[in-house]
């Protein structure tokens, strides 16, 4: 499904964020993205989602290079992506941004059913201005549920999803994820400290300093870094985000 | 009527080959068309062009039509309407008002309208403005509101516009009786070399009033928008007001929004905002398969109706 290929990516003055990561997210897996803040985990989401250009290297769709397609070409190849920072929108309320997503009008059953999936009851929300008016843990569910909504959507990209929400919510969430898995034309490419999500992954990439640390199955990764966890300060939390609603 | 007019109507006014209730179409500054119902009477005003429209108490969850609609250059509408609504009255009144240019000469429409509200009553005032044509004449809409709210009167006031007017003048003037209620939405969108200025004068005069003022406007193209909002506060009373305004290309927006307490239990807030659009908006919006042009219509579009 989806391969990043030796991809180096250097901001205008030179840093470079992400030095020569090579990886892939293949259909009916959950690729968990994990390491320290900072090690270059949502640039490989943007780069993925095209809202950042590679310097060099490349970026593979069902080996088709989609390296010098634009965010909008990319999402109607099927790519997804839920923001890490939610966006606000005066005026466009949830139903707007949930029937854009879709490419359809939606009636009341269907935005139940995707808002419900993120731990939302439709009729509280659907006419409500996504703004500032909505709490940082109800953007981001509603966030979640624009991806969720995509018809066509092949390669689901999710930042940091666990960030904002409260516990049921990413009880919620993690079942949503499961479910999702079992779709096994759709590849899942999670970025997250999550212990949690970790735990559901069927393959783990550890970034660090824009590099791949470790790459594996679930079963080589996870108890490495858990066990580097007891003995150090470690990227992976197993907490939960804090409660916000 | 005109095919032009009933397009108009159609844009401004949801006209559906009739209207439901009463109503009166002004076409070039002659009435085509007038109807009354058993407790909303239209007359024609004895001195002056235009209407004096009674609406009784006996009023409930009734509408009253009254658009106008210019379909051709060279001509300078100007209408006075008054409104008397009875106390405990509850009325949805549509006004609008379509201007249609292919020539080379100016079209405009200007109508005054007053608004005299009796005790406990509810009005919803509902008001598209648009223009349409290929002339180079310039479509030109000036209305101007003076309403006044007795005591727990309520006025809710939509208004947008919604393209195509190359000249706009916009007043809105209001006096408020105690426990009166006054909340205005206007929707502004300018582009190309159109020229908009709107000004709001509001003044709550007796106590447990309030007001509740959102502008949103878009300035588009080479546009320039003037924006004035004046709320007095001159009793125990509340006021919002909330400007809003998004640039687009080389549009500019000079808002000057101004609060006046003259008392010390009027609570006044104001809030602004002028910028473009935020280019994290139209990169969701991409990641949703929309254009960046997409996007943008998407975003303007929710901005004003919101």
């Amino acid at each position: 499904m989806l391969e990043l290929k030796n991809l180096v990516w250097t901001l205008p003055g030179g840093e470079e964020i992400i030095k020569g990561i090579t990886m892939h997210a293949a259909p009916g897996k959950l690729t968990v993205v994990t390491g320290p803040n900072g090690g270059g985990k949502t640039s490989i989401a943007k780069l993925t989602a095209g809202l950042y250009a590679p310097t060099s290297g490349s970026i593979l769709l069902d080996g088709n290079d989609i390296t010098g397609l634009d965010m909008t070409e990319r999402a109607k190849l099927g790519i997804a992506y839920a923001f890490q920072m939610p966006v606000h929108f005066k005026g466009l309320t949830v139903r707007d941004l949930l029937e854009i997503s879709a490419e359809d009008k939606l009636d009341e059953g269907r935005l139940c059913g995707l808002l419900g999936k993120v731990g939302l009851c439709a009729h509280d929300y659907i006419d409500r201005p996504v703004d500032a008016s909505l709490s940082g843990g109800e953007i981001k569910r509603i966030e979640i549920a624009t991806v969720l909504a995509r018809k066509n959507a092949r390669l689901l990209v999710f930042d940091e999803p666990e960030a904002g929400i409260d516990l049921w919510s990413f009880t919620s969430l993690i079942e949503v994820f499961r479910a999702l898995r079992e779709e096994r034309d759709r590849a899942m490419l999670v970025i997250s400290h999550q212990e949690r999500i970790l735990e559901i992954a069927d393959e783990i990439v550890v970034i660090a300093n824009g590099k791949v640390r470790v790459a594996g199955t679930r079963e080589t990764v996870l108890p490495t870094l858990l066990a580097e966890e007891k003995q150090a300060s470690c990227p992976i939390r197993t907490q939960t985000a804090a409660v916000s609603c | 009527m005109e095919k032009i007019t009933e397009e108009l109507l159609q844009k401004i006014s949801d006209f559906k080959e009739q209207f439901k209730g009463a109503y009166s179409i002004r076409e070039n500054g002659f009435c085509t068309g007038r109807q009354s119902s058993p407790h909303i009477h239209i007359e024609s005003k004895e001195d002056a062009p235009g209407l004096v429209i009674h609406i009784d108490s006996e009023a409930q969850d009734e509408n009253v039509y009254i658009p106008a609609c210019v379909t051709h250059g060279d001509v300078d509408d100007l209408v006075y309407n008054d409104f008397y609504v009875a106390e405990g009255a509850n009325v949805t009144i549509i006004a609008g008002c379509g201007v249609h240019n292919d020539s080379e000469e100016s079209a405009r429409h200007n109508g005054i309208h007053r608004f005299f509200l009796g005790k406990n009553c509810h009005v919803l005032y509902k008001e598209k403005h648009i223009g349409t044509g290929t002339g180079k004449g310039l479509r030109t809409i000036d209305p101007v509101t003076d309403a006044t709210l007795e005591e727990n009167a309520i006025l809710e006031m939509d208004t947008i516009q919604i393209g195509g007017v190359d000249r706009t003048t916009r007043t809105t003037r209001a006096t408020l009786a105690a426990g009166a209620r006054l909340t205005i939405h206007e929707s502004l969108l300018t582009e190309y070399d159109q020229t908009a200025s709107t000004e709001f004068e509001v003044s709550m005069d007796g106590d447990d009033s309030s007001v509740d003022l959102i502008s949103r406007s878009v300035a588009k193209g080479n546009s320039s928008q003037q924006y004035h909002s004046c709320i007095k506060g001159n009793c125990r009373c509340t006021g919002h007001s909330e400007c809003d305004a998004i640039l687009v290309d080389h549009g500019t927006v000079n808002a000057a929004p101004e609060l006046y307490a003259g008392n010390i239990d009027a609570a006044l807030i104001h809030e602004a905002a002028i910028g473009k659009i935020a280019g994290e908006q139209i990169i969701k919006l991409r990641t949703l398969g929309l254009t960046e042009e997409e996007a943008e219509a998407k975003i303007i579009d929710g901005f004003l109706r919101g």
